[in-house]
């Protein structure tokens, strides 16, 4: 089906999220959509798929106009979208989400669609279990799902947004093998991403948006550069890592072993030293988060040994890691870092140390102007912190952890943010780490793994890599051992 | 006991908790779309004195039922067009309703108090009633009664077991995903939760028109079974069969506080009547206890296979509501 | 939650009480009574007179004590209705404590004291059962409190049916009333004490300091917006969800002793008068801030007051006062959320 978007327009408030786009998709096309964060490209997909109204503009489908004003309309029209995070219900199996929403009788026809999954599952490669429930299924798999129901569903165009994050390689592998064959089929595929070499791979052409507007296209075979440049406006250099000298450790777990909720992950031992940054890569879900947080006392282990500066801790609280200099940032930053409803100083009020009884409104105010002024937030003492964009939000966590500690524990610390913030966080992470902080971080992008560790933990599925020296670790054998491939056999 | 004696007991249990499976059933069928409907307790004391004074008036007993049913359909629209609309915090809006309606009730229903009306009769099956044991059991009930057993079948069949049962599983669970398939999801809440509230208000005539019949404004004894019917909706896990035996066990142990009462001189008879009460809700934290936090990190302290045995135990009888409950769905 | 200050925030606010007032003559209609004689019935009932006023203030300072105590459980993010049995227990603890006194031959001061605190004690330890509940058994605190509610009515009616009864015939009316000496002392020829007034007073002042003003107060709300956040960010939430709990439960128990020692002089099985659910929804209708509740609290307690007229005066039931105020919670909620709405960039009509 040939798509067209004429002068898109579609603002927010004061902002201008996508400002007169126009594009033109051939059906049998797979096309790429490139941009930070905030270019206006999931704003776009939104419009596309019937998910929010464009302010002006049209969409034509097959040279004839569509009136689009909800999800039902594009599914009936034959345009599907595949979300970042699946939207599908984790409590119920795969079958029942493969055949939820369709027309029929008063009984759900479960015999028709175990057929109908079985057999596109086979025809793309796909191993999903119709019984099992969709919660304990990896990203990947749940991706899976979603685009067999969207086919099923009779879907010619195919809205992917940034379906790369968080599969393995071979998956990931798997996918693009399907979305060729699609687009041999006829179907157009849009597969909006952030990530240059999948687009670059996979896409016949790409759109870059930037600010909201669609500031040029390219065919293959494409100039790098010149997409980075039409992405950022100027060519960026990430920065690198501190390299110091480790000194004494910080933390060492030794045969740690976490049951979580899914599996079992360990057992693992670690450790991390003064003036060190260790990354733990891996597939979302693979364990890393929940080791982090056994570092943090969230968490207790059921076997093994933690020693923080020799000391053994295991099964202690949360409070008296704290009280040894351990500090945790969360990904959520809304959801578990900040208090959305108070203002700034009252955050940072509220992790004075030596807080007396009574508040002292004018100390409590000064106190605030400093920190902002230091971590250069874009904000007023008196702004809440849910009005604050995501890259001041992460500054405003960073400054509420506080100095002098010894482990600073970092979950996605740069996820969502544009790469100026990235770049100044890290910078300010490295002063951290100068001054004797051991740093550990969990992130799903491979580059700032590689970029900002000394030495780096692979995770996957619950299974722990011994400790690689990220100086010589290649891209390619990161990515291999995320996805599953390089791991001794399992023993059962 | 005799036998005779016992069955005549348990039947008067299943007789009696009707009222409390009309409510908890609809209670869990407007939180399985995720809506919380906490004005219950004040509903079912509307809708009795509503349904009581109709059929005075009119002398109708259908009447009154009718009644019951719309005055619980009613207030569940106000809970609904609260929560759903307006996206005002559902815990506020019902308990403010639950206090108002009960006074309304009492309000309202002054007039009626110490009144007569018209009252359900038995209608006892042929043949069935007279089978051993099932028979005095069963089918020796009144029509709302026979309603109740087959409301939980029903109720059962049309969650689990049904097209327009696993969409109303999705809007509770994760409504966006509804949305996306095409489900319209505040219109299944606005459905459900007046569906819902129209059973709850068939509790209240079940108790002014059968089993608590009469209407006698404060003293009536009916203030706190809508509560109890919210404590089973949790303690039945948000499934119809497994919240149909937490009516009866309250009802039984109700029951059981009236035999014994001779048998325990010692304990005052305020006690063993309001006891079930409490115990119910107490009950709670045996579904719930999995859920916390000490009990997470002091399962992580023990050995493998004692951790393993408690786990087990505690994910079998964890009650997880529906995801979106209490949520209000935004289809931006 | 700190939202824009807005011209018609008053003025929807007085549109909400007159939908509420149109409201409740439809209900007065709808019971064949006169609405405008039954309002003014009211109004003579609580404002009438002097003595009238004064009566209005005796309902007054329970309200506040036990309001001001659900302010801190609601900043804490809590729905404390188990807040009914916490002053039912303060009550309870109170008449405990003044039975003690009686042959000790203390001097009346130091009794009516000991009262009081083993009334705020009292409603303290009842409330920390339910902070219990919620902290270690994982139980709602509304079903918890809910099911304490239950046993502290029981408890109550046993001990005045029972040991505490009434030499002869024990009955409804409640336990042998106490001596004139063991009450707080009242206003000449008036029901009511200076000192009830004092303790609510000083109740509120507490409330309104520890929130606005302290450490204390600041951290409750942040594990009442965020209890995740608030752990994480080194705040022992469960202490203070207990601590808020144990201080409603203390201004709670207050209450319930003001009501044994200034207005009933005796144990009575509805000794709470109802003054926890009333308390949860001026604290809604207040939204949850200290500023406006004694005058709220004011009204409502006048609104109580004047319908005692109603059986007297119109064969009405008293509970019509219930249904005033529940209509104005509830239509302030609806204005609120139509305002909201109106509000909100994108009104989508999607289904």
């Amino acid at each position: 089906m040939r798509v067209e978007l004429r002068q898109i327009h579609k603002s927010f408030g004061a902002v201008h999220a996508n400002d007169g786009i126009s594009l033109t998709v051939p059906a049998g096309t797979i096309q790429g959509i490139l941009g930070e964060n905030g270019a206006g490209k999931t704003t776009l997909m939104k419009i596309l798929s019937g998910f929010q109204r464009a302010d002006r503009g049209e969409i034509w489908l097959d040279g004839r106009p569509a009136h689009i004003r909800s999800p039902q309309d594009t599914g009936a029209l034959g345009i599907g979208m595949l979300h970042q995070d699946p939207l599908d219900v984790p409590a119920m199996r795969v079958l029942d989400n493969f055949l939820l929403g369709r027309e029929g009788g008063w009984r759900p026809q479960r015999k028709q669609a175990r057929s109908v999954l079985q057999e596109l599952a086979e025809r793309f490669g796909f191993a999903l279990d119709p019984e099992a429930y969709v919660e304990a299924l990896t990203v990947g798999e749940r991706q899976q799902l979603e685009l067999l129901r969207l086919l099923w569903l009779g879907a010619r165009v195919l809205i992917l947004d940034e379906p790369t994050t968080g599969i393995s390689a071979l998956q990931k592998d798997a996918l693009f093998a399907s979305l060729r064959k699609l687009s041999e089929d006829g179907r157009t595929i849009i597969f909006v991403s952030h990530k240059l070499e999948d687009v670059e791979n996979l896409c016949h052409r790409v759109a870059v948006l930037r600010r909201g507007q669609l500031v040029g296209e390219a065919s293959p075979p494409y100039d790098t550069d010149r997409l980075v440049e039409m992405m950022f406006g100027r060519v960026v250099s990430l920065g690198s890592r501190l390299a110091g000298q480790a000194g004494k450790h910080v933390i060492g777990l030794e045969d740690i072993v976490i049951e979580d909720r899914r599996m079992t992950i360990g057992p693992v031992s670690l450790h991390a030293a003064q003036h060190e940054v260790i990354g733990l890569a891996g597939m979302e879900g693979s364990g890393q988060q929940s080791l982090l947080r056994s570092c943090a006392g969230l968490i207790r282990p059921v076997h093994g040994r933690l020693r923080l500066a020799g000391e053994d801790v295991l099964g202690r609280s949360y409070r008296d890691f704290r009280r040894r200099g351990v500090a945790f940032m969360p990904a959520a930053r809304l959801e578990e870092g900040l208090i959305p409803g108070l203002d700034l100083t009252e955050h940072f009020e509220l992790t004075q140390p030596q807080a007396g009884f009574l508040i002292r409104r004018q100390e409590a105010h000064h106190r605030t102007v400093t920190q902002i002024d230091a971590f250069k937030i874009r904000g007023t003492p008196a702004s809440p912190v849910e009005a604050l964009s995501g890259g001041n939000q992460q500054r405003t966590l960073l400054a509420l952890v506080g100095e002098d500690l010894s482990l600073l524990l970092l979950e996605h610390p740069t996820r969502g943010l544009d790469i100026e913030s990235v770049v100044w966080i890290w910078e300010k992470l490295k002063e951290r780490c100068r001054g004797g902080t051991a740093i550990v971080f969990v992130s799903s992008d491979l580059d700032e793994i590689l970029h900002y560790s000394d030495r780096i933990h692979v995770f996957f599925g619950g299974r722990v890599s011994p400790s690689l020296d990220a100086r010589t670790t290649t891209v390619e054998q990161l990515g291999q051992l995320i996805g599953g491939k390089g791991w001794p056999e399992t023993r059962v | 006991m005799s036998t005779e004696v016992l069955l005549l007991g348990l039947a008067g249990i299943l007789a009696a908790a009707a009222p409390i499976v009309f409510a908890t059933l609809g209670e869990t069928l407007t939180e399985r779309s995720g809506v919380i409907n906490l004005s219950v307790n004040g509903t079912i004391l509307l809708s009795a004195m509503a349904s009581f004074a109709v059929a005075v008036v009119t002398g109708s007993l259908l009447l009154g039922f009718l009644t019951g049913m719309l005055v619980g359909a009613v207030v569940a629209l106000v809970v609904a067009g609260f929560s759903i609309s307006l996206r005002q915090s559902q815990v506020a809006v019902g308990f403010v309703l639950t206090l108002m309606c009960r006074d309304l009730a009492y309000f309202l229903g002054n007039p009626f108090i110490g009144l007569s009306g018209p009252r359900l009769p038995a209608l006892a099956v042929p043949f069935l009633k007279d089978l051993p044991v099932l028979g005095p059991l069963f089918f020796r009930q009144d029509l709302l009664t026979y309603l109740s057993f087959v409301l939980i079948l029903g109720a059962w069949i049309w969650i689990f077991r049904t097209r327009p049962g696993l969409s109303l599983i999705s809007v509770g669970e994760r409504p966006a995903a509804a949305y996306v398939r095409g489900l319209r999801v505040n219109r299944m809440r606005y459905l459900y939760t007046i569906v819902g509230g129209a059973l709850v208000g068939l509790a209240g005539p079940a108790f002014s028109l059968s089993v608590k019949a009469g209407w006698k404004g404060t003293i009536s004894g009916l203030d706190g079974y809508g509560w109890i019917a919210l404590a089973i909706t949790i303690f039945g896990g948000w499934n119809p069969i497994r919240a149909a035996f937490g009516a009866y066990l309250f009802v039984f142990l109700q029951w059981l506080g009236l035999v014994l009462q001779p048998n325990l001189p010692g304990v005052p008879s305020q006690v063993l009547q309001v006891a079930p009460f409490p115990l119910m809700i107490l009950a709670l934290s045996l579904v719930n206890i999995g859920n916390t936090e000490w009990v997470e990190r002091t399962l992580a302290g023990l050995p493998d296979e004692v951790r393993r045995s408690i786990a087990r135990v505690l994910r079998a009888l964890r009650a997880s509501p529906p995801a979106s409950l209490g949520t209000p769905f935004e289809s931006e | 939650m700190k939202r824009a200050p807005s011209l018609s925030g008053p003025a929807l606010r007085i549109g909400a009480m007159l939908l509420a007032l149109l409201f409740t003559t439809g209900i007065l209609l709808i019971a064949g009574a006169p609405p405008l004689e039954a309002y003014r019935q009211i109004v003579i009932g609580s404002l009438g007179s002097v003595k009238k006023i004064t009566d209005v203030l005796v309902a007054w300072a329970p309200l506040v004590l036990a309001t001001s105590g659900l302010l801190l459980t609601f900043a804490a993010g809590l729905w404390n209705i188990g807040i009914e049995g916490q002053i039912t227990l303060g009550a309870i603890f109170a008449t405990g404590a003044l039975r003690l006194t009686l042959e000790s031959g203390l001097p009346p001061a130091v009794a009516i004291g000991a009262a009081i605190l083993a009334g705020i004690l009292g409603g303290g330890f009842w409330a920390l059962l339910a902070g219990l509940l919620k902290a270690y058994g994982g139980v709602n605190e509304i079903f918890g409190g809910l099911g304490l509610n239950f046993v502290a009515v029981a408890l109550n009616v046993w001990l005045i049916f029972g040991p505490w009864g009434r030499p002869g015939v024990a009955s409804m009316s409640g336990t042998e009333p106490f001596p004139d000496s063991l009450s707080l002392p009242a206003l000449a020829g008036l029901r009511l004490s200076p000192w009830a007034v004092l303790l609510a007073v000083a109740g509120f002042a507490l409330v309104f300091f520890l929130l606005q003003g302290t450490y204390f107060g600041l951290r409750l709300k942040a594990v009442g917006k965020n209890p995740r956040a608030a752990l994480l960010l080194g705040i022992p939430t469960t202490r203070y969800v207990l601590l808020a709990f144990v201080l409603c439960g203390g201004l709670a128990g207050a209450a319930g002793a003001v009501q044994v020692t200034a207005v009933y002089h005796r144990l009575i099985p509805a000794i709470s008068s109802g003054y926890g659910y009333l308390g949860l929804m001026v604290a809604m209708l207040v939204n949850y801030q200290p500023t406006w509740m004694p005058v709220v609290a004011f009204f409502f307690a006048a609104l109580n007051i004047g319908s005692i007229q109603l059986p007297i005066v119109l064969k009405l039931d008293s509970s019509l006062a219930g249904v005033l105020q529940g209509a104005l919670v509830l239509f302030v909620l609806a204005v609120e959320g139509f305002r909201q709405r109106l509000r909100r960039p994108e009104a989508r009509v999607t289904e």
